[in-house]
């Protein structure tokens, strides 16, 4: 019998904790594809955020590290320097990239430091309980922002792949969406590609998956990926922001 | 090596570290320890394998001496007062994940940005853990360049050896004071392998996994590990504490000092000495685990002893423990990056003598 689909090699047989119609799933399986197509599970080392992806140590099958909420970007900077032949990634939401770590992503992008950044943007704070993250809609209604976030008051959300592509030090940033299967499909390019640059020491690349969070959203898994297809994309267009050759 | 050089404190302990096998420095300019970094971005580069980076801020800077240090490697960070408080939050979680490191601490007054003067008064941040959590490094105290640059090398072993970081906890005159030093030829000790680091990993390459990690959601596997951490530290009180007793066995008065302050009570006591009075100086070199053996020694024929410190007294709490209401501990310290003087401490004693007649 042929085999038409089977399990990557690269995810552990540990059943994911995400919540029913949580998209993390959808990308932990694309990074873990990414590494097994490109034959690296035994140089991989990923490092895991603090978020709802805590416990990514547990499903991503290769040497894990566990940073502190924020600091992925600096532990595997230390990882990567010490063994320049490992193929170190960081998968990390948005309240742990672009608020608590923004230091810690910004200087790891200009100093070009040779990692890959699955960046997992769900508009909000998903384990703490769904409060307003940086990337928060304005308008949009988190349990710190009960009356819509207003820009007035706590600012404006932060586009991350646009304000990191105007650095030197990047070689690749993209945004991908996995909302729909097409735009699965072109994630998992993007994806792939990230950890190619890597491998062909080209320097750090950043892949900004938009994801849904239908808990804390408040939503069914269908609503969420419409909502997030309707609201974050427009403002959070998808394409390609750096690429160097 | 073997001969005899003229060297700054701080470039005295960069130059140990890498004699020691030290091959990553992760760091964060801050007055008085400039030099380390300064002198590690020069060397680094021209050592094999070695690799010096500036980071953004002391909190980046120990996150990559996490990262490098769960990857197997000796690495090193170094700052002062206001960017060890920055690291506080790394280091719990090196601890946490059983990481060997090195951190130097060249202490300068407090609290809040204080001054960049010398000072002791982050002796309670360094022997009660620091960050969050409960926990314990480590604490070696230098007091001169020589002892900085052989506690530096014997940081790093003991890191290894226990899978935790080690504190070397000098002040700024520790750092910026030349002396002679002999670099001593360093001799790796039987230390056992990393095979926990994460290096790369795949199905039947003979280990588990490596999860560098200090995440334990079950109540029940977190308690079993800090009962693992703590008996860790019984080990290390048990093996690992050091100390400098001189004239102790006549003396009526003891001084416990470390550091820099510990060479000035070294000349107090001289001079109490040719005055009559006897006098005996105890001098921690752990910081933690504390040398409580020596102290409760003295306080079965020491009449008084005098804890001298560069701050409002902090240590004086352990030797108030280890003395045990046996005999009065009195106080002496001088901060805002004021060094007490040899008259001040020669004066203390002078009058504790006196009450005692
Ligand atoms: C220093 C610190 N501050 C706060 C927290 C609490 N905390 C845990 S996860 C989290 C936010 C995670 O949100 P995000 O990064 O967007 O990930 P998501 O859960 O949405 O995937 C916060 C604030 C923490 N663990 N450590
Ligand atoms: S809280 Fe949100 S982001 Fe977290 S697992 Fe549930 S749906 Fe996903
Ligand atoms: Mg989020």
């Amino acid at each position: 019998m042929a085999v038409v689909y089977e399990k990557t090699k690269m995810l552990t047989d540990k059943p994911l904790h995400y919540c029913p119609g949580c998209t993390h799933g959808i990308i932990h399986r694309l990074v873990a594809e990414a590494i097994d197509e490109l034959g690296v599970q035994d140089k991989a080392i990923g490092v895991a955020p603090v978020g709802c992806a805590v416990f990514a140590y547990d499903y991503f099958n290769c040497d894990m590290m566990e940073a502190a909420h924020g600091r992925a970007p600096a532990v595997a900077t230390g990882c990567k320097r010490v063994n320049p032949n490992n193929v170190v990634f960081t998968y990390q939401g948005d309240g742990d990239l672009a608020s608590i770590g923004a230091a810690e992503i910004t200087h790891a992008a200009t100093r070009g430091e040779n990692i890959t950044v699955i960046f997992v943007n769900n508009a909000i704070y998903g384990m703490t309980g769904g409060q307003m993250a940086p990337t928060t809609l304005p308008g949009q209604v988190t349990t710190t922002s009960p009356y819509g976030r207003d820009p007035n008051h706590c600012g404006y959300p932060i586009r991350v792949s646009e304000m990191l592509a105007t650095l030197d030090g990047p070689a690749y940033i993209a945004r991908v969406s996995v909302h729909d299967v097409k735009h699965i499909m072109e994630a998992k390019k993007a994806i792939k590609k990230a950890f190619q640059m890597q491998i062909e020491g080209k320097g750090f690349a950043l892949v900004e998956v938009l994801s849904s969070c239908p808990t804390n959203w408040g939503m069914t898994p269908q609503e969420a990926l419409k909502w997030l297809q309707e609201n974050m994309i427009p403002q959070y267009p998808l394409g390609v922001k750096k690429e160097v050759e | 090596m073997g001969q005899k050089m003229l060297m700054k404190g701080n470039e005295a302990i960069a130059e140990a570290a890498i004699q020691a096998g030290c091959r990553f420095f992760f760091g964060y300019p801050i007055t008085p320890q400039n030099q380390i970094p300064e002198y590690m971005s020069k060397r680094l580069p021209k050592v094999e394998g070695g690799c010096f980076l500036q980071a953004e801020s002391e909190v980046a800077a120990i996150n990559m001496v996490y990262g490098a240090a769960g990857a197997g490697a000796r690495v090193m960070t170094s700052s002062s007062s206001p960017g060890i408080s920055l690291k506080q939050e790394g280091i719990s979680y090196i601890v946490g994940a059983e990481l060997p490191c090195v951190i130097v601490n060249m202490v300068r007054g407090g609290p809040g940005l204080g001054s960049i003067q010398p000072a002791q008064s982050d002796y309670y941040q360094s022997t009660r853990g620091g960050g969050h959590g409960d926990y314990r490094m480590l604490v070696l105290a230098p007091s001169s360049v020589q002892e900085a640059v052989e506690l530096t090398q014997k940081a790093f072993d003991l890191a290894d050896k226990y899978r935790n970081p080690v504190l070397i906890m000098g002040d700024g005159l520790i750092g910026q004071m030349m002396e002679p030093v002999e670099m001593p030829e360093y001799v790796k000790p039987e230390l056992p392998e990393k095979t926990w680091a994460a290096t790369g990993w795949k199905p039947g390459c003979g280990r588990d996994r490596a999860i560098i990690n200090s995440l334990y959601i079950d109540p029940n596997v977190l308690e079993q590990h800090n009962r693992k951490l703590f008996a860790k530290y019984a080990v290390m009180e048990q093996e690992e504490c050091r100390w400098q007793e001189e004239m102790t066995d006549d003396a009526d008065y003891v001084i416990v000092a470390y550091g820099t302050t510990a060479r000035i009570a070294r000349s107090a006591m001289r001079k109490l000495r040719e005055n009559g009075i006897k006098v005996g100086l105890i001098r921690p070199i752990t910081l933690w685990p504390f040398p409580n053996a020596p102290i409760q020694k003295a306080a079965e024929h020491a009449k008084a002893f005098l804890t001298v410190e560069m701050s409002m007294g902090q240590m004086v709490d352990d030797v108030r423990l280890a003395v045990n209401g046996k005999k009065p501990v009195e106080f002496y310290g001088r901060t805002g990056g004021i060094v007490p003087t040899v008259r001040e401490i020669v004066e203390q004693i002078e009058n504790m003598a006196k009450e005692a007649k």
